[in-house]
């Protein structure tokens, strides 16, 4: 599976889906790295950054879809949050929202906690499992290019699609404001849901 | 009309469109007319918290949800609740089928069943406890309409009282 795939940078990899994102898509991203990176690669109202509820990322994103249909989503989540909530795999693959894009940064360890190996470093695999969960649009990302092109494709056609790359272990690259308020505000008002008034102006 | 369609009636009143669950004997009915009726979409998640997460991003989306579960379900989503959902003043309508109380088989289901209320009272939920056809409809339309104008959280707990209890229960009691 994953033994001619060149590991990747998160950092990296998300500034380029960030610069690709010209329709307003709406990108949730989990907790720690995923979002710090998402967060250093420039704001946008459309982004929502987790600050909690390790495992959520993907559920979060397909409620969002499920109420957007008509929006691209994109859940960016990490291989040890993503194992924390299998499950929730299968839940999208019977569900099936065209307009769902999953990215999964797997770095074969929890960064975060000081690189304990998760389940990916051994014989996990995320795109089998992804298939086995019913996301038959699953793959592995090669390199740079094909994650570009992979990710230029994703809106021509029917979700859900999950792309999964292997990492280095280089840590986020800043810090997201801790404020959930002010995230979901804005990420609200992003979406054009959000309540409005002169607060806004 | 039976609890459940009555209950079902004040859900679409107040435009939830959404209903994300995980299945439970009490909640059959309610279920059975989710599924039968078109107005209503609804997710069978894999897991309580999942769901939690669904109906934070149908939220912020503009859709209002709903969450069933029953008691030991409700154990699980903790951390979601305030980790996401109350930081982050995400409404969340829960909907609880209670077991652990008045005729309960399973010891386990009885001990989970006490850290229900402390949990939600830890967190600042709201929860109403519903006993009767009576008040329910009352009960549950201002609390949701509070729930969505307040951005907070309620939970509704369906008593036996109002559901009758979980029918494998009740077959466990004629003989003990």
């Amino acid at each position: 599976m994953t033994s001619t795939v060149r590991k990747l940078n998160r950092a990296d990899l998300t500034r380029r889906l960030v610069a690709k994102l010209k329709h307003d898509e709406a990108v949730v991203a989990g907790i720690g790295n995923s979002n710090f990176d998402l967060y250093a690669a420039g704001h946008r109202p459309q982004n929502f950054y987790m600050l909690g509820s390790m495992g959520l990322t993907c559920p979060i994103a397909m409620g969002v879809a499920l109420a957007q249909p008509e929006r691209g989503v994109i859940a960016l989540e990490g291989d040890g949050s993503i194992l924390m909530s299998l499950g929730c795999l299968t839940t999208i693959g019977k569900v099936a929202p065209r307009n769902l894009t999953i990215v999964i940064w797997d770095n074969g360890v929890y960064q975060i906690t000081g690189k304990q190996p998760t389940a990916t470093a051994g014989a996990a695999d995320i795109v089998a499992i992804a298939k086995g969960a019913g996301i038959a649009n699953s793959q592995w990302v090669r390199d740079e290019n094909h994650f570009e092109q992979l990710i230029d494709r994703r809106f021509a056609e029917d979700g859900p699609i999950l792309l999964a790359v292997k990492i280095d272990d280089q840590p986020g690259t800043a810090q997201t404001p801790r404020d959930p308020t002010l995230i979901r505000t804005r990420f609200m008002a992003g979406l054009g849901v959000g309540r409005s008034g002169a607060l806004d102006m | 009309m039976a609890w459940s369609d009555t209950f079902l009636k004040v859900l679409k009143d107040n435009d939830v469109r959404l209903v994300t669950y995980v299945p439970d004997n009490v909640l059959t009915p309610l279920l059975k007319g989710v599924t039968a009726d078109n107005y209503f979409r609804s997710v069978c998640t894999t897991r309580e918290d999942e769901a939690v997460g669904v109906v934070a991003g149908a939220w912020m989306g503009g859709t209002k949800s709903v969450l069933m579960m029953q008691t030991s379900g409700f154990a699980l989503i903790a951390n979601a609740l305030a980790s996401l959902t109350v930081p982050s003043q995400i409404p969340v309508v829960m909907v609880i089928s209670e077991r652990g109380t008045m005729g309960e088989f399973n010891v386990g289901q009885q001990l989970v069943a006490r850290t229900m209320r402390p949990v939600l009272d830890s967190l600042g939920i709201a929860h109403h406890t519903l006993t009767d056809e009576a008040t329910m409809p009352f009960i549950v339309d201002r609390s949701i309409k509070q729930a969505f104008m307040t951005q907070a959280s309620v939970a509704f707990i369906l008593s036996p009282l109002l559901t009758g209890g979980n029918p494998a229960g009740n077959e466990k009691l004629k003989s003990a």
